[in-house]
């Protein structure tokens, strides 16, 4: 045999780590449906907006589709990682700082000046730029003009179907992937994009409310503008408001039980639903320092404190003013939040008391805050005032650097930098709230295969939450964390079949050890059963 | 206080530095001249295919060492002065221990071959070996093939690490099939189905001559002992399996097989000094293990038991039930108790196979022919589970049982296709028909 028998032969694409001419093409058609947005970001008028909007997201669709599949489907079935730490755009490289700074840039504009977008900006008040393109498709759907949101709904979908799409295809062995991938696609094209139109086509006084969209992570649900509009709505707005309430307080806390947060955070979360798709090839990025997970929990329960203060101050201030014959009075519900968060703070120092450890300082910590925060609250007498600062105030604090800053510019522009799910670690109390059930109160744990740990670290590296999944793996316990959001790629990714995300018993789900199971049977009983 | 001085941060030695500390108070110092920390062996193969960068195989951070007084000394030892208890390093400075733990790992072997030290030619075990392949082999256009010799663990992660980098790869296997002096035929015979779909040249029943010299002292070629062929290539990987990495002990008065002897308490002759992992030899094989154990789970598990007996609780190394893992390329590779190739297996243990039609997952349960006596399992694309083959083994199970319960021991991720039933019915057929 000569020396250059794989050529012609290869079934599989010759060059890992180069792009073959398919690709290049493909790249270059995505590239044309982005430049067509950008040429109508910069007013260029298209004779035939739909036909252009069509050909832009149609293109796009195309270039990523062709892409993927030039790259998964000559190969064989496994594990695609190759040359991911190589490549700029996956490695903090330039290509990956461009790409950050452009994501950033898109949500400062987003956010604080969508004029620039074109929103209003024509006669009488109509839309010109990107957001004019996509008026036929928001004429299409609700029979109204786009707007921003509409504009960035339509983005958000698009990618989350077509990475959603590569994504399937990177883990064709893998069903767990596949179902969960198809989950959060049809969730985010229903749920986030489609239904909230078509509510808006049978009533259109009825807010924006995406089902699956979750208070505190919806943090303006309960807001008086939003709450005024469901209740004006008779008994559909009614449900509603009902059914976000429950969501929070029954649905969740079931779910999260029978399942870990992974149904909602890896399954339903639009959120989590980009991460997976559009950022899956960043989520080795994150850092897994111990430093990293000593801020994230600082940070995300400080966030979860802020939002409920925040919330309790909203609703607070407008039933102050509101009809006094309704039985919801100022002093009820202060109560009732005061009792409902004493119940879950004793509850839990009870019944989870030799669990917690070092935790139960800051969960105290954390406690005592929102209460102190509460009652100088209700008892300063001024009542629109929390801290000297208006609930009003507090609530567009909140709306500026936690929804906008922390969840979108950092948390999804800075994807190429920090990795897919930054938000969703450091920043999301939704989050905060489903890893507090998962750790104390879930039958989900990821299951360690007694002593088969190479301590390769590949687990740890593709851990998009930054978990050292690794350091459990090693020790042979289970990996029992409140940021895991079950999305299973350290168990695809271990050569050696380690790790199963599994719904199991409560008992015995976490269990350090010191001596893996293997060894002298009398040394595992003499360490292990200190 | 006692000093314990450890040669090697490998897992062994790095395992038993972590159990001494959780035990006690001793001073502790690693020494080795591969790096600076304590790296994971197994993960160099994703280095080099971009999976990970080197940090990421460093299973503790480095503030780690500092935090529990394990102190790291890089430099390489020369010889030992058992003596006066003084290590002498190549970069001429000493070393004094109270004890001290050979925990040196192995070396690729050389078997004489003529250019077996050519530039261009390694082995793949040490981070130095990697940064070599990086040198050699950074992409297709400076190396247009490499030769592998010697078909074992080490040589298919080699070819599957080039293989990520597009460059053309022949490997040469001694066997007339894929690790099958390990491997039964039937898995054996999977795998070189599955070597071959990777567009690797797999060349069985080859031997290499010798590796032959451009001008300037690289590798140019390789000649096949069998035929004659000469193949042109720019990298040679040696990968004929390991031997223990003990050379710079030889005139220290240590007792040497091809590895340093230790009883089963993991001593050396000498007092106070012990050896583990890899570059142990056992005076007597314990079971069906062989007396040179060179992995990395028998390896941490000397370090768990070594670690007792030097703070004060002498234990000898009894090791449970065999394990071990490996992936072939895409295909994961469990096994739990003992399954022998035809080549070595005993007369009494007999073989229930069932392979599926895609040829990418099988398994192999070994049983004694006569008490039907479940001896152990070969899993092959399909995951289970350690504690439960474990338990089996412990509970001495039939192989009846062993097959009927099969979804007990299923590890595979939710959703996965399970292939239980027709593994069942496969082997009442095979029953039916013995």
């Amino acid at each position: 045999m000569s020396n250059k028998l794989n050529h012609s032969m290869s079934l599989a694409r010759p060059d890992a780590l180069h792009i073959t001419t398919k690709q290049t093409v493909a790249l270059i058609t995505g590239i044309v449906g982005l430049f067509i947005l950008v040429l109508a970001l910069l007013n260029t008028v298209f004779p035939n907006k739909g036909l252009f909007l069509t050909a832009a997201l149609g293109l796009i669709t195309i270039g990523i589709v062709v892409y993927s599949r030039e790259a998964y489907n000559s190969k064989l079935e496994g594990i695609k990682n190759d040359g991911q730490w190589f490549k700029s755009i996956s490695s903090r490289g330039v290509w990956g700082w461009v790409l950050g700074v452009v994501l950033t840039g898109f949500y400062v504009v987003l956010y604080f000046y969508p004029k620039y977008l074109g929103l209003g900006q024509g006669v009488d008040g109509s839309n010109t730029g990107l957001i004019a393109l996509f008026d036929p498709l928001s004429q299409l759907l609700s029979g109204r003009n786009a707007s921003q949101w509409f504009v960035y709904g339509t983005l958000y979908t698009l990618a989350i179907l077509a990475f959603g799409y590569k994504f399937i295809l990177k883990y064709k062995h893998n069903r767990y992937q596949q179902i969960r991938t198809v989950s959060v696609m049809f969730f985010q094209l229903g749920f986030a994009f489609l239904i909230p139109e078509f509510m808006y086509v049978m009533n259109n006084d009825l807010p924006y409310y995406d089902l699956k969209s979750v208070w505190p992570l919806n943090y303006y649900l309960f807001d008086e503008w939003s709450v005024n509009a469901f209740l004006s709505n008779g008994i559909i707005g009614l449900a509603l408001i009902i059914f976000g309430i429950l969501s929070i307080f029954v649905i969740t806390p079931i779910l999260t039980y029978k399942y870990g947060k992974r149904w909602y955070c890896s399954w339903v979360c639009g959120c989590g639903g980009l991460a997976e798709t559009a950022g899956d090839s960043f989520r080795h990025l994150s850092s897994k320092k111990l430093s990293a997970w000593k801020l994230e929990r600082w940070l995300i329960h400080t966030v979860l404190v802020f939002s409920i203060v925040m919330t309790t101050a909203m609703v607070y201030t407008y039933l102050g003013y509101d009809k006094n014959d309704f039985w919801l009075t100022r002093g009820v519900f202060i109560s009732l939040v005061i009792g409902f968060l004493t119940f879950v703070f004793v509850g839990v120092l009870y019944f989870k008391r030799q669990e917690l450890g070092k935790d139960a300082k800051s969960g105290a910590i954390g406690y005592f805050a929102v209460l102190a925060l509460l009652l100088i609250m209700h008892f300063t007498g001024t009542t629109e005032h929390v801290f000297f600062v208006k609930g009003g105030a507090l609530r567009s604090a909140y709306g500026i650097y936690i929804g906008s800053i922390f969840s979108g510019v950092i948390g999804t522009g800075f994807y190429p930098i920090l990795g897919s799910r930054s938000w969703c670690r450091f920043g999301c109390p939704m989050a905060a709230i489903l890893g507090f059930q998962q750790r104390l109160f879930s039958k989900f744990r990821i299951t360690t295969n007694g002593g088969q740990c190479i301590s390769c670290g590949n687990c740890s590296n593709s851990c998009e939450m930054g978990i050292d999944v690794r350091h459990y793996a090693q020790k042979g316990e289970n990996i029992v964390r409140s940021s895991c959001v079950g999305c299973g790629i350290c168990s695809a990714v271990c050569p050696r079949g380690v790790l199963k995300l599994e719904n199991d018993t409560l008992k015995g789900r976490i269990n350090p050890t010191e001596i893996l199971l293997g060894n002298d049977v009398d040394l595992m009983d003499l360490v292990n059963q200190k | 206080m006692e000093h314990i001085v450890i040669i090697g941060n490998g897992i062994s030695g790095v395992t038993t530095a972590r159990h001494i500390r959780k035990l006690s108070d001793k001073k502790i110092t690693i020494v080795s001249a591969e790096t600076d920390y304590f790296f994971s062996r197994t993960a160099l193969m994703y280095i080099y295919m971009g999976h990970m960068k080197f940090e990421h195989t460093q299973p503790y951070e480095n503030w780690f060492w500092k935090k529990n007084r394990i102190d790291l000394k890089k430099g390489y030892v020369k010889t030992v002065d058992t003596e006066n208890k003084i290590l002498h390093f190549a970069e001429g400075d000493t070393l004094q221990y109270d004890k001290l733990v050979i925990a040196t790992g192995s070396k690729p072997n050389k078997f004489g071959w003529p250019g077996q030290d050519l530039e261009g030619v390694m082995g793949m075990y040490h981070k130095q070996d990697l940064d070599n392949l990086e040198a050699h082999a950074p992409n297709n256009k400076v190396c247009k093939r490499a030769v592998i010799v010697g078909g074992g663990l080490i040589g298919i992660e080699l070819a599957e690490m080039l293989n990520s980098r597009s460059i053309p790869v022949t490997f040469l296997v001694r066997e007339n099939s894929f690790w099958n002096g390990v491997l039964p035929s039937g898995e054996s015979e999977m795998i070189n189905r599955h070597i071959k779909n990777h567009h690797i040249d797999l060349r069985l029943s080859t031997n290499l001559k010798e590796i032959k010299s451009d001008e300037n002292g690289k590798v140019k070629s390789v000649i096949i002992e069998e035929t004659g062929e000469e193949i042109e290539c720019n990298v040679v990987g040696l990968t004929a399996g390991v031997s223990p990495n003990v050379s710079f002990l030889k005139d220290s008065g240590f007792e040497l097989g091809r590895g340093v002897k230790v009883n089963r308490f993991l001593e050396t002759n000498i007092e106070s000094v012990y050896a583990i992992g890899d570059c142990a030899e056992q005076h007597q094989a314990i079971g069906n293990r062989r007396p040179i154990e060179a992995v990395w789970y028998t390896g941490r598990m000397m370090g768990e038991t070594l670690a007792q007996t030097i703070c004060g609780n002498r234990m000898e190394y009894k090791p449970g039930h065999w394990f071990n893992s490996a992936k072939f390329m895409d295909i994961e590779y469990q096994t739990y108790g003992w399954v022998f190739s035809e080549r070595s297996k005993k007369e009494y243990e007999q073989h229930f196979h069932w392979k599926h039609e895609d040829d990418t997952k099988c398994i192999t349960v070994a049983y004694h022919k006569d008490t039907n006596k479940f001896l152990g399992i070969n899993t092959f694309g399909i995951r289970m589970r350690h504690e439960v083959f474990d338990r089996w083994l412990s509970e001495e199970r039939d192989v009846d049982y062993v097959i009927k319960n099969l979804t007990e021991a299923n590890f595979d991720p939710e959703f996965y296709k399970r292939f239980e039933a027709e593994i069942l019915s496969t082997y009442n057929q095979q029953l039916q028909t013995a």
